[in-house]
Order: C-alpha cells, then structure tokens, then sequence
C-alpha cells in the first residue's frame, strides 16, 4: 500500500445486489410444502432400498442413488427430540426471530435424519434429548415458516 | 503418481481491512511473489487456476475480473469456486494432465460484503434459508453435537484458541495475535452457545498464490521443491440433518487416501506438523480426530497435553490457523503455503526444526461438508 494512502481513508464505493429469484420448490418440496399449509402435517419419505425416512422429503436416496417413489411417501410426527442446539445471541436482518432464540436439530418421531427449525421459548428447558413439538402458523402459505417453531413439550 | 512439487508461494498480509487494494490488486501482488518465490516469469508459467466466489466478490463471473492480475491473458485459465485446497488440488491435476506449471491464485475480501447474508445463502433456499441459518449459527449446532458427544469441554475449546492465537504472533502474516488466556475466551461476548466471541475466527482479507510444476520444471525453481506425496477430497451430505456432525467422516476418508498416496500409516509418527481449517476453535480437535491423529473424542486431551503445542510432537497451526486470519477461500491455500514454509525450513519464527513431512487441510460447504488433505514433503 502506498505511503500516502495510510494517513487517509481510501475511497469507497457504496453498492447493493438486490435480485429477486423465483425458486421452483419442484413436486417433492411442493407436496411437503402443501401438507404443512393445508393438513398441518409433516411429510417424509422413505427409500426402499436402506429404510431410511427423510424429512424433508427427497427426491432420491444419496447413499442408495434410488429414486424415492410414490409409494416411500408419509406422515412423520410433529413431536420429536432434539439432537443439537445452540441459542443465537447476536442479531441480523434475516433471523425470523428475536434473539435470543435457539436452532435445534430436531429427530422426529418416525424419521432417521434430523429436522432443522427453530424454538422462541424456554430455552433454559432446552437439553439434549428435550421433547419439542411443532407449532404451527395460523397464517399458512406452503412455507417452512408455516411451523412457527417448535415448543418444548 | 508422478512427482509433481509446490516451487513458488506468495500471500498477503492478512487483515480486517484492506482498505487501499481492491481484489485485483492484491491478485497482483501475490501472483508477483509467488513467480519471484519460484524464480520464474509468466513466460514459464503454462495455465492458471484463479479462485474466487461470486457472492463475496458481488461480481458475477468475478474470476473474468482478475485474468490481468493472475497473469492469465493470453493463457489457458480455469476457475474454481471454493476453498484454495480445492483449488490447488485441479492446479495438481493439471499438472498431472501433462501441463509443466500451474499458477494457482486466489483472493477474497471478506470486509466489503456481508459475511452473515452471504453465508446465509449456501443454504436450501426453501427449507433452511428463511431460518436465518449461517455460518456460525451452524458451526455452533456442530460444536454443540461434538462437545455433547465425547464430553469435550468449553475451557478445552478455549485452550485452542489461547494456542492459536499465540502462535499467530510469530507469523507475520496473521490477523489476529492475541496474547490471551483461557478465562479470556471464556469471558467473551456470547455468540451462539457454546461458541464466544473468542472461539470465532475474524472477519478478514487476503489473497494467496502458489505455483505446482511437473518434476522437470520444478528441477529449474530457485528454491527445493516442496513434492505433493499425497493429495484427496470427500463430500457429505449437504442438509445438517443428514450428517452426524460430531464425524467428520468425509474428512476421515480423503485423509485415509491421502495417507495411502503418501505411504503414511501412522500420522501421529509420521507427520511433523499440520496445517488445518479451524473457522471455530473446535474445529481443530474434530477435525483432528477425523485425520486420525488421536481416536475420536480425544482431541480436546491433545492439547491439554501439549501434543500440538509448537513443542509438542504435533504441532498444529504454528502459524495461528483460521482462527488468527479467515479470508474465506484464501484461507485454505495459506494452509498449503504455510505447510511449504515449514518444509524450505523457511517458516522463521514459527518454524518447527526439521519438519519432513507436513499435512495442509481445507473445508468447503457449512461444518466442514467437504475436507481436501495434501501431504507435503521435503523428499
């Protein structure tokens, strides 16, 4: 760096990248997506080849490489155990929530992988293996915000 | 494999802020030291790989922006988008494809955009993002899974950053030294349990260049060859929920081939000092474990034990790692150059005597979804 620019502040220029996207959520993600915004349930599927139940549901197995057909389909609970947490103490624009708020990985009942969401409250309660359960949005628009989070039970 | 060696390296200083460079100019500088470092000019270099990210740079097609810069006009120039070890490791390939010298260059200005927004979007955009998940919300549910797992605990963690931090002030290069101790760390602002301020690598920019050449070319460097006697990569599953984040089980898999290519069977013996990815202080001890330096949950111990001390029998990060200086993909490569350093015998007052064998490692993707481990060696 040059002598001269030390002494000074060094110019900058101010700029934002706003683009607006429309993101297909594709026939898997929109079959998940309308089960929570019209029946208030959590949808998984399972591979036929190593019993594994996902949540969200996928469209094909990646340790098996086998598509998950019409028949891998169902309802998993909307309670589970939270497997790991941390409680966000810092704040930026895109969190859903007030800090502090808690991210859980979350094992529902009848899954084997773990469901990312969030939890607003008793985060004091919160442990591993604390039994939570989705609460869901009464404002509904096949969005993953349509659980509004997960309580503990 | 065919002998192929690392015959020049350059990187900045790396700091908050540059304020007086722009992206290219710091490509610039370290394509300059890197070909000064090897003795060579531009008419000796064949192909170039330039690494970059478009959302950190907000420049789309950002490695167009610096063809000057690396020295690639007029030349055969490749991109990748991710970490410097992933970055070098198709500069290697290249080499092996029949290329005589690869210049591989990579910069990033962590300081000019918005690390938690830009992070925020290496996530599923319709089930994670909106979450307001990023990288260190994530890397905290991975310390979380770990320390939970094998009873590591915060003051463990803690005692890794007193370690790198320390380090770091040998090394010219580095950010962040701190002369700092463990109830320092453990008093610091809270950032997302269990990670504090302290745990947390800085905010940083920099760029970083080095230069592979086939067994002919490298015979014509200034200085020793530093051979590349094993180099792999592995991914895991992309979604969180997938992964059993207290295994880094990707990790485990690219260091067992890169340890085969090498002919290493026991690191702990074999290797004289590591250079890794630690983002977060517990990065270092998982990651550990993954390259089988100790089993798994034994990481926290190795450095209670003085193990990866700069006098310990593996010493880790002697230049303050990650932790010290986080210019995202630069950081990976200056793993890489701090490993070479080790080798020439050229790493000053972080240097470890008579290292033969080194370990330099990089991550790409959140909580460390895929890992690259090269093996240096003086021979």
């Amino acid at each position: 760096m040059a002598e001269w620019l030390q002494d000074v502040e060094g110019l900058t220029l101010e700029g934002q990248i706003k683009v607006p996207y429309t993101w297909s959520v594709g026939e898997v993600g929109s079959r998940f997506l309308v089960a929570l915004r019209d029946e208030k349930k959590i949808l998984g599927n399972r591979c036929s080849g190593c019993n594994m139940v996902y949540v969200p549901p996928r469209r094909n197995c990646g340790t098996c490489f086998k598509d998950i057909d019409e028949n891998g389909w169902l309802e998993v609970g909307d309670e589970g155990e939270v497997t790991a947490f941390t409680v966000v103490r810092y704040a930026y624009p895109l969190q859903p929530a007030e800090v502090p708020f808690a991210y859980a990985i979350i094992k529902l009942d009848g899954a084997d992988v773990g469901f990312l969401h969030i939890i607003k409250e008793d985060l004091e309660k919160l442990h591993h293996g604390t039994r939570v359960k989705a609460r869901f949005s009464e404002d509904r628009h096949a969005h993953i915000l349509d659980i509004d989070s997960f309580v503990i039970i | 494999m065919e002998k192929i060696a690392i015959v020049g390296v350059g990187q900045t200083k790396y700091e908050r802020r540059k304020k007086g460079e722009i992206f290219y100019d710091m490509v610039y500088e370290v394509t300059t030291k890197a070909m000064e470092d090897a003795g060579c000019s531009l008419d000796d270099i064949d192909n170039v790989i330039t690494i970059s990210n478009d959302f950190w740079d907000g420049r789309t097609i950002s490695c167009m922006a610096v063809q000057e810069a690396a020295g690639a006009h007029d030349k055969n120039v490749s991109t990748v988008e991710g970490d410097g070890t992933f970055g070098a490791f198709y500069g290697a390939m290249r080499v092996l494809g029949g290329f005589s010298t690869t210049l591989i260059v990579v910069h990033s200005k962590g300081s000019e955009g918005d690390p938690k927004i830009i992070t925020n979007a290496m996530f599923d955009p319709v089930y994670h993002r909106s979450l307001g998940l990023e990288a260190i919300s994530s890397a905290a549910l991975q310390a979380n899974a770990y320390m939970h797992r094998y009873g590591i605990t915060e003051e463990q963690c803690a005692l890794i950053s007193v370690k790198n931090h320390g380090n770091a002030k040998n090394n010219p290069y580095a950010q962040l030294p701190l002369d700092i101790t463990v109830d320092d760390v453990m008093t610091s602002r809270k950032i997302a349990e269990p990670l504090k301020l302290l745990d947390c690598s800085p905010v940083s920019d920099g760029a970083a260049a080095i230069i592979i050449a086939n067994e002919e070319s490298a015979k014509r460097a200034r200085k020793a060859p530093v051979w590349i006697k094993g180099i792999a990569h592995c991914a895991d599953a992309y979604f969180l929920g997938d992964r059993d984040l207290a295994d880094p089980r990707a990790l485990t898999d690219a260091a067992r081939r890169a340890y085969a290519m090498a002919r290493i069977t026991n690191p702990q013996d074999e290797i004289d000092v590591v250079e890794l990815y630690d983002a977060f202080s517990y990065m270092e001890p998982l990651w550990l474990e993954g390259m089988g330096f100790c089993d798994p949950g034994g990481g926290g111990e190795m450095t209670e034990k003085g193990i990866t001390a700069m006098d310990g029998s593996v010493p880790v990060n002697p230049s303050g790692g990650v932790l010290s200086a986080h210019p995202v993909l630069t950081a990976g490569l200056a793993r890489i150059i701090e490993a070479t350093l080790q080798l020439r015998g050229e790493a000053d007052n972080r240097q470890i005597d008579g290292a033969q064998t080194a370990l330099a490692h990089g991550i790409n993707g959140p909580c460390g979804q895929s890992h690259c481990v090269w093996i240096l060696g003086r021979e």
